[in-house]
């Protein structure tokens, strides 16, 4: 989906505003908000390659008018009306949702400080991939990401690389956001700051990404 | 983006009005979350409670003190940054796999995630609202050294710099170089100078 979210190398967006003295969260919403997006997939399974996707379904305008949390709270309450766990007449009127039992998989307050040091891994160690490029192989990116969810920026396609590292075997985001779980071999690829923005960049500043095999072609 | 906090703001009546707004969509969608069952309120406490006092950047500056003091944890640090930092007590959640990436003499390096905003909150914690804003995200891989000069550095002439930004699914968190005049500093001394800036590229330190 090239919409709005991607980002890199847009102008108009002014200074970077730092605040000082930042506060974790600057309101007791996104407290809340923060933790059902971390509580919910429990019970509600979905993960980062459907989260993301759901930000990045918000309009454009919408999305450049409201802050981070809100995003998320778009974004959430989106999957769970998209998928039934909730209607928006059950959002309307709360009062009227009877009580029912725990969902048998929701988060127990015993289960978050496990899970939260357990993380979520995409990495498939024990998965056998294609590894067609070796460290400092040359490589260009494809001209387009997949027509979903993808996590090639538009700024970096059609760019030629260096192959800087290989990880093994990830889930690959663009076919994770669909529900097909086969790996690839991710690669970190460098590629030199003029290739990506031109002359007005220093000859050897850099920048890295990485890249599943898909994204990839010899140079 | 701002959350609540005050901003140069023209149009605060308007502003508390849509904070309101949010707020109590953000309580419909708990209640009805509650009564179907789907999460425990006091479970989003404990969320709340651990990135709020318990993950933050005071542990990635723990890392970066053993690493100035430690040469062969330095050295696993940088061959096998998850693995080093977890010796620490530190993982999970936005740091199953870590990449640490030194500042030398000649490299400096800068830590951005321009399709969204990920972070390695892990070491860091939660991302500043800045990192996650759309001037960072847009201009950090295209001109750097502008908006390294907006957070008061610049870099000697001979430096270059190289960007990560974070697009899949690994973590990067940046090593400061050692200031001088620390010769003989315990980890603990360190790790008090060193900045979350540091740490994403923004500072030195």
């Amino acid at each position: 989906m090239d919409t709005i979210h991607d980002m890199g190398g847009m102008h108009g967006f002014g200074r970077v505003e730092e605040e000082a003295n930042e506060p974790v969260f600057h309101a007791d919403w996104e407290r809340r908000v923060f933790a059902m997006v971390s509580a919910v997939p429990f019970a509600a399974l979905f993960g980062d390659d459907q989260f993301r996707p759901a930000i990045e379904r918000i309009p454009p305008e919408r999305y450049l008018s409201i802050s981070y949390y809100e995003k998320w709270l778009d974004a959430l309450t989106s999957l769970l009306v998209d998928r039934g766990w909730v209607t928006e007449a059950e959002l309307a009127d709360p009062a009227s949702v009877p009580v029912a039992p725990r969902h048998p998989k929701a988060a127990l307050p015993s289960d978050v400080v496990p899970a939260i040091w357990a993380g979520a891994s995409q990495s498939r160690p024990g998965v056998a991939v294609l590894r067609r490029f070796q460290l400092g192989d040359a490589v260009v990116t494809k001209r387009q990401g997949s027509p979903g969810h993808t996590r090639l920026p538009r700024y970096a396609r059609g760019k030629a690389g260096c192959i800087i590292k290989a990880h093994g075997a990830f889930l690959v985001a663009d076919r994770n956001s669909i529900g097909d779980q086969t790996p690839e071999m991710l690669y970190t690829v460098a590629f030199d700051a003029r290739e990506l923005w031109g002359p007005e960049a220093r000859s050897r500043d850099s920048l890295t990404l990485d890249l599943w095999d898909r994204y990839l072609d010899p140079a | 983006m701002s959350g609540g906090h005050d901003h140069d703001h023209h149009h605060h009546h308007d502003h508390d009005e849509e904070e309101q707004g949010v707020a109590l969509r953000v309580k419909a969608l708990e209640r009805v979350l509650v009564a179907k069952g789907i999460v425990d309120p006091a479970a989003l406490d404990v969320f709340v409670d651990t990135y709020e006092t318990k993950i933050g950047p005071r542990n990635g500056a723990r890392v970066v003190a053993k690493a100035w003091t430690d040469p062969a944890y330095k050295t696993r640090l940088l061959d096998n940054a998850t693995a080093a930092i977890a010796e620490l007590g530190y993982s999970g959640l936005q740091g199953e796999h870590m990449v640490v990436v030194e500042n030398t003499p000649s490299q400096h390096n800068m830590v951005t995630c321009t399709l969204c905003s990920c972070y390695p909150w892990p070491v860091l914690g939660l991302p500043p609202v800045w990192y996650k804003s759309e001037a960072y995200r847009a201009r950090a891989v295209r001109e750097p050294r502008k908006v390294l000069e907006e957070f008061g550095v610049t870099l000697p002439e001979g430096k270059a710099v190289r960007v990560w930004d974070s697009n899949a699914d690994l973590r990067y968190m940046v090593l400061p170089e050692r200031p001088a005049g620390t010769e003989g500093w315990s980890a603990e001394k360190l790790a008090e100078i060193v900045t979350r800036n540091g740490m994403i590229g923004t500072a030195l330190v």
